[in-house]
């Protein structure tokens, strides 16, 4: 009775298939679930060498002291990392993409909020539409939003320019401008599965303490969506920074981005700077979420919350499921 | 029980019983309800969840509102609370009309049902909140604060976290958190709902004692009629939005108006019958079974008009009858009903004993007898037995309508 309990306890995470081997029959459904099991675990671990081996290496081949193959490993050096970091052009692009990420982060948080905020009071019949387009400015390809956000930009501009005898163009701004348009969908997502899964009746508890909206959103709501908005902030950043397709399109003279300076470097070749620029951004990404989750868990282990909600990884994956 | 709670608290002055404790009639000149509620009635599209209600809540006084589910009671107190708007009628706080009064700005606490204590907040914040709102902060806050926690036996608590707390504890903190602002009236949903048996028991003594020291009216839902006959004052009970009847414990248990109430409060035996005799000035008739049993009683109610040929039904409270076993044959006084049955079964309770009696004229009865120490309590008879059950004239409840 207990023998294909314990397996299927053991079986790993995401490989749910398997209990459901485990249903039937007992006895010989065990062995081939047991084959079953080993099997998917072995294709799980090829799944995470396919997925995190490249990245290791372009890591591992940014200490490469080699100066001219970078596919040969010639001993350790730093030396990538010191030419990377005093390379004017290097700098520019990335204070450009700290700009681009920290503007569209802000941006994004704020209004994206303050939209599932607006919805959340919003009667059913209003917010269903809406709820439904952000669902797919999510999904749409980047590269539609690209094109779209390039044509919204020329075109207007164009007509802007020459009514009112303006200079706009591409740059900074636009770019700005289309991150944080589904960056902003993005925030509002998460926030709004956190509204709708907090508790109502601590709103009603603040109000029957003499808690006007006004205070009862900053000292009750606020508080709680925190984790949310946070976790939402934290992803527009890092989408912002390493985003590639729409600033391609959007970009103009002088807002070079990183993302756009490395794709540039390497049509002349892979070198082991290129990956030095790539493990800088890595780190860069690697600590703001480090950053965020530290204040994700702080603020959990004050009001009590543990598994999903304690998490960013959790927050993104709690509205999906 | 009131040792238990901290001597010499200080945060309501005054001594209770010099306030007025009156229950105010309809139309009397006196003091001034708490609440006041006239003629509401509440729709949520096609139900009526509160029907034409008319009740005056007395200062200081424990009022239950007490009905099975659904029949309207926390929207009666979402009402006074301010979260639901009247549909028809008119609500008055301290006197004053509150229609339009956001809860915000009403002198009205809740203790709510799953507590609602804010997660981010210590104990100490979230007792506090009120009256942070009401910007009295500082050394005043700390104050009221550690008293109010003492009033509840939980001082030293202030910086748990609420979610560490046992559901008691949590309880109690939800009652602190609504008694530290001094409300006119405190609103209670059930509060006890989520305890276990015996922590119920000793919170429903404990919340009487404290509801008399702190001398604040209190309007608690419950759907649990021993909960309400323990704690109240006066009893409200409803059903599907209407006011059966309000009266305290003993009233409604002695002299219930109708057979919902005499069902709901307690257990009754139901006689169909028909009134053979007009009332006298006692209110009392004679009434006719369907199968001829001849009975007295008197109409509990006194508003109603009860004439010859209405149907009504006598109910009678098990404990006011007594089975006696068939040949040992008691003397028939005057005023005392006596039948013939049989015994269907006897069910040994501990503090009592259960019998239900089969009987031609009566149909199936249920009496109780108290299992006393060497007294007769315990007639010894036993399923299958032919028995007689007896009772007294003023068992009789004649319940019209
Ligand atoms: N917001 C609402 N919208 C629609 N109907 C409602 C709403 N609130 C209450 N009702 C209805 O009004 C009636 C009374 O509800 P209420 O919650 O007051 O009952 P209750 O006496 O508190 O019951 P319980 O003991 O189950 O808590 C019910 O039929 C309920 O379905
Ligand atoms: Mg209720």
């Amino acid at each position: 009775m207990s023998a294909p309990a314990t397996s299927v306890a053991r079986a790993p995470e995401g490989a749910s298939g398997v209990d459901v081997a485990h249903g039937g029959v007992r006895q010989k459904k065990d062995r081939v679930g047991s084959l079953v099991e080993g099997w998917l675990r072995g294709h799980a671990v090829l799944i995470y060498a396919f997925l995190y081996i490249p990245i290791v290496v372009v890591v591992v081949f940014s200490f490469n002291a080699t100066d001219r193959r970078v596919t040969q490993w010639e001993g350790f050096s730093l030396k990538w990392y010191e030419s990377v970091l005093n390379d004017t052009v290097v700098q520019g692009a990335l204070a450009n993409s700290l700009i681009v990420a920290t503007s569209t982060a802000v941006i994004a948080t704020i209004f994206g909020t303050m939209a599932a905020l607006g919805l959340q009071r919003a009667p059913r019949w209003f917010r269903a539409p809406f709820e439904a387009l952000t669902f797919i400015s999510i999904i749409v390809p980047e590269i539609v939003i690209a094109l779209a956000t390039l044509v919204f930009f020329s075109s207007t501009f164009d007509i802007l320019n020459s009514l009112l005898d303006l200079k706009l163009r591409l740059g900074f701004q636009t770019i700005i401008a289309a991150h944080a348009l589904f960056n902003i969908s993005l925030v509002m997502l998460l926030v709004r599965a956190r509204l709708s899964g907090m508790d109502r009746t601590h709103v009603e508890a603040s109000y029957d303490l003499y808690g006007t909206p006004w205070r009862t959103f900053w000292q009750i709501t606020f508080p709680q969506l925190l984790p949310a908005i946070i976790a939402g902030s934290l992803l527009s950043f890092t989408f912002s920074f390493d985003d590639y397709v729409i600033t391609t399109f959007v970009s103009g003279a002088g807002s070079t981005t990183l993302p756009l300076y490395v794709f540039s470097t390497i049509r002349k070749g892979v070198t082991p700077a290129t990956n030095a620029v790539a493990a800088v951004m890595l780190l860069i990404t690697l600590s703001i979420l480090l950053i965020g989750q530290i204040a994700v868990w702080r603020n959990a282990r004050r009001s009590g919350q543990h598994g999903a909600q304690a998490s960013v990884a959790g927050m993104i994956t709690e509205q999906s499921g | 029980m009131t040792a238990s709670l901290s001597p010499g608290t200080e945060i309501y002055p005054g001594p209770v019983s010099a306030r007025p404790r009156a229950v105010v009639p309809d139309g009397a000149i006196g003091p001034t309800p708490d609440v006041e509620i006239v003629d509401v009635t509440k729709r949520f599209g096609t139900v009526t969840a509160v029907d034409r209600m008319r009740l005056a809540i007395a200062h200081g006084e424990f009022y239950s509102l007490l009905g099975p589910s659904g029949c309207g009671k926390t929207t009666t107190l979402r009402m006074i609370a301010g979260f639901e708007q009247p549909t028809e009628g008119e609500i008055f706080l301290d006197g004053q009309p509150i229609a339009g009064v956001p809860p915000y700005q009403r002198n009205v606490n809740t203790v709510f049902q799953h507590y609602a204590l804010f997660p981010h907040m210590d104990v100490a914040q979230n007792v506090g909140y009120g009256l942070r709102q009401r910007k009295i902060r500082g050394t005043e806050e700390r104050r009221r604060v550690a008293e109010a926690l003492e009033l509840v036996r939980l001082g030293g608590y202030d910086k748990r976290r609420t979610w560490e707390m046992s559901g008691g504890q949590q309880q109690r903190v939800a009652l602190a958190r609504a008694l530290v602002n001094r409300p006119t009236v405190l609103l209670l949903d059930e509060p006890l709902g989520a305890l276990d048996m015996k922590l119920r028991k000793e919170m429903q003594l404990e919340l009487k004692a404290l509801q008399r020291e702190v001398g604040i009216t209190f309007v608690y839902v419950t759907h649990d009629q021993e909960e309400a006959l323990t704690m109240s004052d006066v009893i409200v009970v409803m059903r599907d939005g209407l006011i059966q009847q309000m009266g305290g414990p003993t009233e409604l248990y002695e002299r219930p108006v109708n057979r919902f109430v005499a069902d709901f409060i307690g257990t009754s035996n139901f006689i169909e019958a028909t009134v053979v005799e007009p009332p006298d000035e006692g209110r009392h008739v004679a009434v006719r079974s369907a199968r001829g049993l001849t009975l007295r009683g008197r109409v509990t109610d006194d508003e109603a008009t009860v004439r010859v040929g209405d149907t009504v039904t006598v109910a009678s409270r098990p404990e006011r009858l007594e089975v006696v076993p068939a040949d040992a044959a008691a003397p028939v006084g005057a005023g005392i009903t006596q039948i013939n049955g049989r015994v269907q079964q006897g069910t040994y309770l501990g503090d009592q004993t259960e019998y239900r009696v089969l009987t031609e004229e009566a149909g199936e009865l249920i009496v109780r007898h108290q299992n006393a120490a060497g007294a007769g309590g315990a007639p010894g008879v036993g399923p299958g037995d032919p028995v007689i059950v007896r009772w007294q004239r003023d068992a009789n409840l004649v319940l019209a309508g």
